[in-house]
């Protein structure tokens, strides 16, 4: 059946010459050889053609020094600590009442729904939080500058694009209970959400493995000839994985329309961004990979609106990446895993807590007559009652069957995995004990 | 389908994919940067978003920078999302094994580092006919599909392959040669080898030896292996990467339990040795077929 060319390789298994060593790629141009195509030209005496592009020689011996403090990339912002409108801010896309009043029922709700699972969790009732404290501006901002149609991936505490996108706190809650209704089926820790039908990628542990994804995903949107944007959010923190760098210049050779929302929130658990990064923060990255980059205010939702909304019109005119810098600071703890107190000092989280971003917001709404606290104060309290009931009913709620442990590993469950699920039934049948409170077989 | 990896869109380094870019065009073959966990990445969020993407690997020695993506990301899409999203469109394209002069980093074997990952199926061809029919069952499977190339065997093995649409289903085993004394299990380019110590043991020593071809290690055809070791009473695995944690301890001992009553010699495995892989001595590391004909010989001796 199987004839071989040439010399056997079962006896000496010699040499064949079809090894391309990785390490043996050589480049065809030199630089100390006159740039082929350049050298008739006039310019060929101070440019450097070379496959990469084009440089300017110089005569001066000058190592180039990273950007100094005062040359660092400007934080945009539109709003004053107090939400007042800075005179003269450029704010190409207003927001109308109906937005804002939406941008600012999400946040309370996002606050809530933080304060009340992180109590929940604190009494054991499961087993793992993230607050989003802090940030609340810089997801609620972004997620209302997105198109619905626009595919999301995020890294952990960006639940707030989700909720803006009709996410109720029922549907967190049964997720962090892990029961019948968590679409999941109780596999993943708490605060790991997703929802296809809201085009929200799973989240997932790993640190910055989303960022490929995104580009990927773009690229695919962007041959499936649809026009929407893929959006990728990270920690300062993440941004430190190798993912980022894969990501960020593969979405800039392939062309992939996704936009990089970085959430620098200074601390990556207990390590400061000082520990983190020497150069301009994350956007100072940007053009090292030909992607255009803005910086702004994370704290100011309108700036984050109108820097999310230009970012997505770049993206899409042009069909490549676009990186945004939101600057902002992680108010709560890290996790209910982490106790923010031994590492940072409590001067430090007051002065952030008091530019909360929420409050922030009220003002602006103030300024525009938009803001009523008797009806705000009615409005917490009926949010707290949805989420206390969310809670509630999402601990009633049974936790998904034994044979759920098997399913979705593949598409079918192959015969390997069938005699597995068989084999635990039948140990669970003979010890009834060993199974977990409120878990069924089927 | 898309198609990318380092160095594709002229050809590949073992022209794997000459043409294709002229043919379906640079949007649907193309290079990527050098950098194998942006690949694996790039390929999971086009596969999660409905495509169909044939990632290329140019070296399975250099997968592992790709590892997590594969392990963490690829592997677990769909459990851990409740099947609210999958990468089953994914398919990984790489060349592996010895070639006579690849050293440490163009000869490995790295398949039972992806048999230990649930989620993934791990596939192994052994000829140019069973390369073409697997693949296409890798493409369209809807799993995320690890597909390690033969590279020894890209230029010298040449037989009739089908033109049209053929698929060979995954999960199977074949058996490559019927035997009554002894059971030979191989994988990829080893089969050859597997194949050539049958001969030998045949014309030598007038010894009668299966040889099962696995062609998927993830899931893998136990059935098929434990029936022929029924039949036969002995069992040698063979493959080339190291002996220690690799996949013919998990041939080995499944096949232990379910054929104990049945087996006349403890089941053995002639692989590569504890080290990395060497290039002089490249002869000596290599699980020969002189060592596969001395196993058996001294399986039936004892």
């Amino acid at each position: 059946m199987l004839r071989l060319v040439g010399k056997l390789p079962l006896q000496g298994r010699s040499a064949l010459s079809l090894l391309a060593s990785r390490g043996l790629k050589t480049s065809v141009a030199s630089p100390c050889a006159a740039p082929a195509g350049a050298s008739a030209s006039a310019s060929a005496a101070e440019f450097l053609d070379y496959p990469g592009g084009r440089v300017q020689f110089t005569p001066s011996l000058t190592v180039q020094q990273p950007a100094a403090q005062s040359e660092s990339i400007p934080c945009y912002r539109v709003l004053d600590g107090q939400g007042v409108e800075i005179p003269g801010a450029e704010v190409a896309h207003a927001l109308d009442k109906d937005t804002s009043i939406k941008m600012y029922h999400t946040m309370l709700t996002l606050q809530t729904v933080d304060t009340l699972f992180y109590e929940a969790q604190r009494q054991g009732r499961f087993s793992f939080y993230m607050t989003s404290t802090g940030e609340e501006a810089t997801v609620i901002g972004a997620a209302a500058a997105l198109s619905p149609e626009d595919i999301v991936f995020t890294q952990y505490r960006e639940q707030g694009v989700l909720m803006w996108r009709g996410f109720t706190p029922r549907q967190m809650a049964d997720q962090c209970y892990g029961n019948v209704n968590d679409v999941g089926k109780g596999r993943q820790m708490p605060v790991h959400y997703g929802s296809r039908d809201l085009k929200f990628h799973t989240v997932s542990s790993p640190l910055g493995t989303q960022l490929p994804h995104a580009v990927g995903a773009a690229y695919a949107a962007r041959l499936q000839g649809k026009n929407v944007l893929t959006a990728a959010f990270f920690g300062e923190g993440a941004a430190s994985e190798g993912d980022f760098h894969a990501a960020l210049n593969f979405a800039a050779t392939l062309r992939a329309p996704v936009l990089f929302l970085c959430r620098n929130n200074g601390w990556a658990i207990s390590t400061p961004a000082s520990e983190q990064y020497r150069g301009d923060g994350i956007a100072g990255r940007g053009r090292a990979y030909g992607i255009p980059t803005l910086r702004c205010d994370g704290g100011d939702a309108l700036a984050v609106f109108n820097a999310v909304k230009a970012a997505r019109e770049r993206s899409l005119e042009m069909q490549g990446p676009v990186l945004l810098e939101a600057m902002s600071y992680r108010s709560g703890h890290h996790s209910t895993s982490d106790d923010s107190s031994r590492y940072r000092a409590a001067d430090e989280m007051k002065a952030w807590r008091q530019r909360d971003a929420v409050t922030r917001f009220e003002g602006f709404l103030a300024s525009k007559g938009w803001f009523d606290a008797e009806e705000t104060a009615a409005l917490r309290k009926s949010i707290r009652k949805e989420v206390i009931k969310a809670l509630e009913e999402a601990a009633k709620t049974p936790k998904p069957p034994v044979s759920e442990l098997f399913t979705d590993v593949y598409d079918k469950l192959p015969a390997h995995l069938l005699q597995q699920q068989e084999e635990v039934a039948a140990f669970l049948k003979l010890y009834p004990e060993a199974l977990p409170p409120g878990v069924k077989l089927q | 389908s898309l198609v990318f990896g380092e160095d594709v869109s002229f050809g590949g380094v073992f022209r794997c994919t000459v043409g294709l870019a002229e043919r379906f065009g640079r949007d649907r073959c193309f290079n990527t940067p050098l950098c194998e966990q942006g690949i694996l990445g790039f390929a999971v969020g086009a596969a999660a978003e409905g495509c169909t993407p044939i990632a290329e690997i140019q070296f399975a020695d250099y997968i592992f920078p790709a590892f997590d993506q594969i392990v963490n990301e690829a592997a677990k899409f769909r459990y851990r999302s409740g099947s609210s999203y999958n990468v089953g469109g994914l398919t990984v394209r790489t060349p592996y094994g010895a070639v006579g002069h690849g050293g440490h980093y163009h000869s490995q074997s790295p398949e039972a580092f992806f048999t230990h990952v649930p989620g993934v199926k791990v596939v192994m061809p052994s000829g140019p006919a069973e390369a073409k029919g697997l693949l296409l069952s890798s493409i369209r499977d809807p799993n995320p599909v690890i597909f390690f190339e033969a590279k020894m065997l890209y230029r010298t093995a040449v037989e009739e392959v089908p033109v049209g649409d053929v698929e060979i289903p995954l999960g199977k085993a074949a058996v490559r040669r019927q035997g009554s004394d002894v059971t030979l299990v191989g994988w990829g380019q080893q089969v050859l080898v597997v194949e050539a110590a049958a001969r030998q043991l045949a014309e030598q020593h007038g010894i009668s030896a299966e040889v099962i071809d696995l062609r998927t290690l993830l899931p893998w055809d136990a059935d098929t292996v434990a029936e022929s070791v029924q039949k036969t009473g002995r069992l040698v695995v063979s493959h080339e990467a190291p002996i220690t944690s690799g996949f013919g301890a998990e041939v080995v001992a499944t096949i232990a339990d379910r054929c104990f009553w049945s087996l006349e010699a403890p089941p053995v495995r002639v692989a590569g040795y504890d080290t990395p892989f060497p290039v002089v001595l490249e002869p000596v590391y290599l699980p020969s077929a002189l060592r596969i004909v001395d196993a058996v010989r001294k399986l039936l001796r004892d």
